[in-house]
């Protein structure tokens, strides 16, 4: 992009060139933490550089990822949505109802399912013009309820072998829950810049009022990031269930809408809507799943791992604050 | 005459619907108390209006502080790890005498909502996010510090908290007198106070407040401490109320039930309107909905997220309703 402000132009060359670098450095700075993060383990941690390890830390975040993904639709368009983990909830259970049937009915008809539930979200924020906040927790509270009410509360386990792979399987030696997270992360990458879906999802979370008077149906909009977000959820339920080979209405993404949020603010995009940045979400979750991984191989209670994680997502957001 | 006729009934219309989106909590909870009422004799007894009373005075003191924040337009998503907080370390001062044990918990959660304020005032980050980290951040330290243990208050004070969180002071119970005292000085603060008129301004219209010479940051440093000591309080409460016994978990997803209740009284989160005794309705209604499906006794108990959830839903639609067409009318 050209700088055609004149208000930047009048700037000397070499302030310039410190923009530049505060620039850079502000775009780098996630990789950095988590090349930094990585060397530190490398040094520290036993048995860490190996690429078991490596694809099991990508593996144990890819469903975190994988919300998180729709989440940063959603927050894009200045939503919310809390409803995610209700929403893995009925996919795990609801999937396990279509084993009979082929693979990809399964995949096809638990989406759609969820799909539902994030098209009544949809519906009831921008055509009701409820707040996404008290929405989605409406859904977050009855959802897991409705999941639990059909299973009794009950672990449903099954064997399906070729549903498990969905969450067991390796290709090479790639987990295939990594595999699907990178192939929505690139295909949700393509859409939203390249497509004006994307340029759609941007304008409304930069001003609702404007993009309307711009002609952009900005209920449809909002309705469908909603969706994305509840299909990109029964994916993740999906997974973690063919992963167990049971469906546990009860534990299965719980505070997920917790870490998938931070992983969406710590990534780079505001709250407040603007521009989606999948790859930063992307990051922000394997970095939140390294930090885990660091303390648990060296044995350091998870508790702690809490408390660094709130300095990191404060610390993020503080210093993407100008980005305004 | 038509045309006098006319502006009436619909300044009728009009003040009905401006009742229902005021007190639209307190029509549904005398309906669902006569409905109660009707179909369950165990229902309206002393014993067991106040068994409600006292199972929900707890999250009804979350709910007061949730109250002030969202009124300001912010929210308070930290408010369950204060309260773990606040329990904790009350059990484990409780060695060192009374006043430590009551008053060191409460002003380590006033300061740290005090933190959450004075970030989301002077660094300008959405109280959602900084709240949130708080959240984690403080439910890591709780952990960490009790190895996920429960930890039970000192022998020598143990009568004194669990009178305080199970006791009974003229035939009511005491956690019940808490909750009342609180909700009667909270309503009178935002009521008759300054301050509670600057948390009602900076929720209208924060710039304009902020123009009129009121220290907006202060204001909200102080509400979100008041948020952080009730919370506290209430862990201590809790504790008591189980016994002596301070739970890590405890709190868990209070924030969400404590939003929910607010929401439920009438109080909308885009801020400036709403109050208290809205708050107390909706953690009435969220409490009597649990208590029928309890009398009613064949429902499962997977089915009370199910009715919460969907009452919720319910109301904030009508709600939305009934704001959106007020819009509509304004601009008319």
């Amino acid at each position: 992009m050209t700088d055609t402000n004149p208000s930047h132009q009048a700037i000397s060359p070499s302030d310039r060139r410190a923009l530049a670098a505060g620039e850079l450095a502000k775009r780098f700075a996630l990789p950095l933490v988590i090349v930094a993060l990585v060397i530190l383990n490398a040094a520290v941690t036993n048995n860490f550089l190996s690429t078991n390890t490596m694809w099991n830390i990508l593996l144990h975040v890819s469903t975190t990822t994988l919300v998180a993904i729709g989440m940063t639709l959603v927050i894009a368009t200045g939503g919310i949505d809390l409803s995610v983990g209700a929403v893995m909830a009925l996919s795990a259970v609801f999937c396990t109802f279509l084993l009979d049937y082929p693979v990809v009915v399964i995949l096809a008809g638990t989406m759609l399912f969820c799909a539902l539930f994030g098209l009544l979200n949809g519906v009831v924020i921008s055509y009701i013009g409820v707040q996404p906040i008290i929405a989605t927790l409406a859904l977050m509270i009855a959802g897991r309820g409705i999941a639990q009410v059909i299973t009794d509360g009950y672990l449903v386990t099954f064997t399906h072998p070729a549903f498990e792979a969905l969450g067991k399987g390796k290709w090479w030696s790639i987990p295939v829950p990594v595999i699907v997270m990178f192939i929505v992360a690139i295909l949700v990458y393509i859409v939203v810049r390249y497509m004006t879906f994307g340029r759609y999802v941007e304008a409304v979370g930069d001003n609702e009022q404007a993009a309307n008077l711009a002609g952009i149906n900005v209920r449809k909009i909002k309705l469908a990031v909603y969706v994305l977000s509840a299909v990109f959820a029964s994916l993740a339920g999906m997974i973690e269930t063919a992963r167990l080979a049971a469906a546990d209405a009860t534990r299965i993404g719980e505070l997920i809408e917790m870490d998938a949020i931070a992983a969406v603010v710590v990534g780079g995009t505001l709250m407040s809507g603007g521009k989606p940045r999948i790859w930063g979400t992307v990051l922000g979750a394997i970095l939140m799943g390294l930090i885990t991984a660091t303390f648990n191989m060296n044995n350091i209670p998870y508790s702690y791992s809490l408390v660094i994680k709130a300095f990191i997502i404060v610390a993020a957001i503080y210093l993407q604050r100008e980005n305004r | 005459m038509k045309s006098v006729a006319n502006p009436q009934s619909g300044g009728i219309r009009r003040t009905a619907g401006a009742f229902l989106q005021k007190q639209g909590a307190l029509v549904a909870l005398i309906l669902l108390v006569i409905f109660a009422s009707i179909r369950y004799d165990a229902f309206l007894t002393s014993v067991n209006i106040l068994n409600i009373l006292k199972q929900n005075s707890m999250i009804g003191m979350v709910a007061i502080g949730m109250t002030f924040v969202i009124l300001m337009r912010g929210i308070d998503l930290s408010v369950g790890s204060l309260l773990a907080l606040g329990g904790i370390l009350a059990a484990m001062l409780s060695p060192y005498g009374l006043a430590a044990a009551l008053i060191v918990p409460v002003a380590v959660t006033a300061l740290l909502g005090g933190v959450n304020g004075l970030i989301i005032a002077k660094m300008k980050i959405e109280p959602f996010i900084v709240t949130l980290a708080m959240m984690i951040g403080v439910r890591g330290v709780v952990y960490a510090v009790t190895k996920e243990k429960t930890r039970t208050i000192d022998d020598s004070l143990t009568d004194f908290f669990v009178t305080m969180g199970n006791g009974t002071f003229i035939g009511i119970p005491v956690p019940v007198w808490i909750f009342l005292i609180i909700l009667a000085a909270a309503a009178f603060v935002l009521r008759f106070t300054r301050f509670g008129r600057n948390v009602y301004a900076i929720g209208g219209n924060e710039d304009a407040t902020h123009l009129m010479g009121i220290r907006v940051d202060r204001m909200k440093i102080a509400v979100y401490t008041l948020s952080g000591a009730l919370s506290g309080f209430t862990g201590i409460v809790l504790a008591g109320r189980l016994g002596g016994a301070a739970q890590p978990v405890a709190g868990d997803m209070w924030e969400l039930d404590a939003i929910a209740a607010v929401v439920i009284g009438g109080t909308l989160l885009v801020g400036g309107r709403g109050n208290v005794v809205g708050t107390f309705i909706g953690v009435m209604l969220l409490g009597i909905i649990l208590n029928i499906i309890n009398l009613q006794g064949t429902l499962d108990s997977w089915w009370q997220p199910v009715i919460r959830g969907t009452f919720l839903l319910l109301i904030v639609i009508v709600q939305a309703q009934l704001i959106k067409r007020k819009q509509e009318q304004r601009r008319i």
